[in-house]
């Protein structure tokens, strides 16, 4: 069987996946008894919302059996089964973003057909690699420019859209980064002096790896983003370790990132307050701050969630989102029970409604996707390809650990989206794209192979 | 450099463990406390069980006492069809003011458990899940006659009154005036004036906290001492003189009489003071303290009612503290005639008078029956349960005889039924010291003497008199009322 054969039968659980997934909320909505009257909402409209979904996938597959006929097979339905998974909860939260969020998917996949058809060979992409980096970082610096959102600068907007930069400025950094490490790797490595057994690198390469530990203070003091931040810095790492094999290089850059992160986590109120809040949790005076701002409500809300949710799971339609009309304020944000179930905290309600299982699941298809991406990497033939694949699956890998990890208590909260999951275009935009570079870099390493 | 891009992958995937461990922490490991721990941050069950209809407590006739009903949001709040009559014993259970009384006892109950399994299948078959209902003992014609008389008798310090069946421990009434009703607890900021009205105290159950000193009353508890602990017999001579020194201050008796020498019988029935102070004292505080706890002093009633809701009735210390009958700062004798800082709420006395009526077996008290579930299966029944062996039956019988005397020729006449022997006992505490003294006043009964129904305690605050004059009408009422009452 071919690899496009593979992939596309393995599209087919994704879809009944998601006609499963919304069925059980009809059913948990106690529409069943519509069905029992011979209206048979339940059983026509999931099949038909799985049947559009395998319809966009297996276009989607189509363009890939033409363009990239040797790329990996399991990538693309594992993304397609996180999206179902993702669409599915959404609609569980609130149905007209399901929708929205249906249509980015259709853009995102229609991105992703664009990337492949008009890059063709990602090696293009190193000329441009000066121009990438400035794009980046402009990026990254382009929501300073208009207000904050609850402390941090993450978003801007353009009409109606919120667009969140950082999300693009990723893939941006890591392709720079790995058209930089790969000319750089050797003479970082040979030009090296040892000092005491520690490698450390000449001075004139020294000085762009310390601008890209710069980049990533700043952007922890411009955009006050420890999420991005924690992104950047550590994909970064892992690509000069991949590029340089030396674990000082690693250890150097870590004693930089975390002595400039406590110089200025103590100077910027906003991030320092998300530390006191991820500490104690459960602190009244934290979990209900006297000046309403920040707090540690969500994260306490959100380990609730959890704890509600247990083993099993209360199942779709379980979780409790909001308190009910007269037991809450007069505005609607009051109504909230737990904050941003649909971006941010989605891993909560997931865990809430599909318990422990469910959420290991999930876990256990982000493995898998990163598994694929350095298998891809490992094949690939050239130094910029496997920088490259690994660099983009380190940064796929890290948005999910800062995200879940923030959610779980791990390390503190900084919003970013759970990939494919949670509701925003810009994400599963983005998201698709690194896919399609992932493709691209995997298809020629297997045509080589 | 595949080596590396193998470790960096490796380093991934223990970062994906720790994800997965740090979740089973807090939906495993922590998930009952999250769950339990957090009260007022964490509302979930508080939340989904707006949407539970929760179980309907009925009294005795099977009236109900509290149910709930639906709003066209789905939502369900709670009613109390009886108003104030059963606010003490029952309570309220509203989603922002959470569960007292009866209500919070029962909470698991009557707001239903809903195993994961139920959960699943009421998804699937769309079944309203619910608690289950509660059958309670109380009656509310006795319940209504009980606070209507107390009010009139003390309509501003009120008081309470505690009937129960002493073979099973069934609560017939529970009163407490003055009363609530919980049906208003539920306007902004009922509570909170209810709580602030410091003169008429409405929620302080009276019944069951803050209780008075028990005053002559008491003096079963000595008696029972004295009698069981093989001391004294009921024709043993005592003295009862006037003015006789008790722990080094002389102690006077009603109307300031002398008994020269007199035997326990009659001195129970005229209520002398000197006597059983001085049997107190002879007995000594070992064995008041042993005869105390065994009929339920010194710790909280094993009553089906929150802890934290009830008192123990005891001796307390000038800081509220909780003393033993056997510290130093107890003055015995006066503590064996119902005085010396004694706080004993009403429901004590009425295990007294249960305990004697039971022949000295004391059933552990409870409000609730049984539990029926909405397709009218019983699946839960409280069964009668013996709280303590207080006396031998011979004992109970000589108490009872010394009881019957103070109602056929004693301070208690006046709870004399026709056709019915009664034993009871009268008390008059003093509040404070002076000419026409506001008294707290009790009286503890049980009858049919021989074979009794219905055991007793009433008390009302702030009133001038005698118990035997005030209370004595009032418990003989309630018994008539509760003896009359059909069996459902």
């Amino acid at each position: 069987m071919s690899a496009r054969t593979r992939e596309l039968f393995a599209l087919v659980p994704a879809a009944l996946l998601l006609s499963a997934g919304f069925a059980a909320i009809f059913l948990s909505r106690g529409d069943l008894l519509g069905g029992l009257n011979g209206t048979n909402d339940v059983s026509a409209v999931s099949l038909t919302y799985g049947g559009i979904f395998l319809g966009v996938c297996v276009a989607a597959h189509l363009v890939l059996r033409v363009a990239l006929p040797d790329a990996d097979p399991y990538l693309f339905p594992l993304v397609a089964l996180l999206a179902s998974f993702g669409l599915v909860e959404i609609y569980r939260i609130d149905a007209e973003l399901a929708r929205q969020q249906a249509t980015w998917f259709v853009i995102g996949v229609v991105a992703m057909a664009g990337t492949i058809v008009v890059l063709r060979d990602h090696g293009k992409l190193e000329r441009y690699r000066y121009t990438i980096a400035l794009a980046g970082i402009g990026l990254l610096v382009l929501p300073r420019l208009f207000s904050p959102t609850n402390g941090a600068y993450l978003a801007i907007k353009v009409g109606s859209i919120s667009i969140q930069p950082a999300e693009f400025a990723k893939i941006a950094i890591v392709v720079f980064l790995a058209s930089y490490l790969r000319d750089t790797r050797q003479v970082l490595v040979l030009g090296a002096t040892r000092v005491l057994g520690v490698t450390i690198p000449p001075l004139k390469h020294f000085g762009p790896l310390l601008l890209v530990w710069g980049t990533a203070m700043l952007l922890l003091f411009f955009i006050r983003d420890i999420g991005s931040s924690v992104m950047f810095f550590g994909a970064f790492l892992a690509m000069v370790y991949i590029a340089t094999d030396r674990l000082s290089f690693v250890v150097i850059g870590l004693l930089l990132f975390f002595g400039g992160a406590y110089l200025v986590a103590g100077h910027i109120g906003h991030i320092s307050d998300r530390i006191e809040a991820w500490h104690r949790p459960f602190l009244e005076s934290n979990f209900r701050p006297s000046n309403g701002v920040g707090g540690s409500y969500q994260l306490a809300q959100g380990l609730f969630a959890q704890g509600d949710g247990g083993i099993f799971g209360k199942g779709f339609g379980g979780a409790v989102l909001e308190l009910p009309k007269g037991q809450c304020g007069a505005t609607a944000q009051l109504c909230t029970l737990l904050p941003a179930p649909h971006t941010d905290f989605i891993y909560a309600v997931i865990v809430n409604e599909l318990g422990l299982i469910g959420a290991a699941g999930l876990l256990c298809v982000y493995l898998l996707v990163v598994q694929r991406g350095f298998k891809i990497a490992m094949l690939a033939r050239d130094s910029f390809s496997k920088l490259l694949a690994a660099g983009l699956t380190t940064v796929f890998a890290l948005q999910v650990f800062v995200i879940v990890g923030g959610v779980t208590k791990v390390i503190p909260l900084t919003g970013v989206t759970l990939p494919f999951v949670s509701y925003g275009g810009s994400s599963v935009l983005a998201n698709f794209v690194l896919l399609a570079l992932l493709l691209l870099v995997s298809n020629r390493a297997r045509r080589e192979a | 450099m595949n080596k590396p891009i193998t470790r960096v992958f490796l380093v991934t995937m223990l970062m994906f463990a720790v994800l997965v461990g740090a979740t089973s922490w807090w939906t495993v490991v922590d998930a009952n406390s999250l769950r339990t721990d957090h009260g007022g941050q964490n509302e979930r069950a508080l939340l989904r069980g707006l949407k539970v209809r929760r179980g309907v407590i009925r009294a005795a006739d099977n009236s109900v006492i509290a149910r709930s009903v639906k709003n066209n949001e789905g939502i369900y709040s709670r009613r109390y069809p009886q108003g104030d009559l059963f606010g003490h014993p029952i309570g309220y259970s509203y989603t922002s003011l959470g569960q007292t009384g009866v209500e919070r006892y029962y909470q698991e109950d009557l707001a239903g458990k809903v195993s994961d399994v139920d959960s699943l299948l009421g998804g699937l078959t769309g079944k309203d899940q619910g608690g289950d209902n509660l059958q309670t003992t109380l009656v509310p014609a006795a319940q209504r006659q009980a606070e209507q008389l107390i009010a009139a008798a003390s309509p501003v310090a009120g008081g309470a009154a505690v009937a129960l069946d002493p073979q099973t421990g069934a609560v017939r009434i529970m009163a407490s005036v003055p009363g609530f009703d919980p049906n208003a607890i539920r306007q902004p900021g009922a509570l909170a004036r209810l709580n602030k009205d410091n003169q008429r105290k409405p929620l302080v159950n009276r019944a069951l906290q803050f209780g008075y000193a028990p005053g002559s009353t008491m003096k079963v508890v000595t008696l029972t001492a004295a009698l069981d602990s093989g001391k004294y017999r009921l024709d043993t001579p005592v003295d009862g003189r006037n003015n006789a020194k008790i722990s080094g201050v002389p102690l006077r008796n009603d109307f300031d009489e002398d008994f020269p020498a007199i035997d326990l019988t009659t001195a129970l029935a005229k209520s002398v003071n000197t006597v059983f102070a001085q049997v107190a004292e002879k007995l000594g505080k070992q064995t008041m303290r042993k005869y105390m706890e065994r009929f339920g002093f010194d710790k909280k009633p094993q009553l089906d009612y929150p802890k934290d809701a009830m008192s123990a009735a005891g001796v307390y210390g000038d800081r509220g503290q909780l003393l033993k009958p056997t510290s130093d700062k107890v003055d015995i004798g006066r503590l064996g005639i119902g005085q010396d800082q004694l706080q004993v709420p009403a429901l004590q006395m009425a295990q007294v008078a249960a305990a004697v009526a039971n022949r000295g077996r004391l059933m552990k008290p409870h409000i609730g029956a049984r539990l029926v579930d909405r397709d009218g299966r019983t699946t839960k029944t409280i069964d009668p349960a013996l709280q303590a062996k207080v006396m031998s039956e011979q004992t109970a019988a000589e108490v009872t005889q010394a009881m019957v005397a103070v109602v056929q020729r004693g301070t208690g006449t006046q709870a004399q039924i026709p056709g019915v022997q009664v034993a009871g006992k009268t008390g008059t505490a003093e509040t404070a010291t002076g000419t026409g003294t506001k008294n707290k006043l009790w009286f503890i009964a049980f009858a049919p003497a021989a074979d009794p129904k219905i055991a007793i305690a009433v008390t009302v605050n702030d009133v001038v008199g005698f118990g035997g004059d005030v209370v004595a009408p009032i418990a003989k009422q309630l018994i008539q009322t509760l003896l009359n009452e059909k069996k459902p």
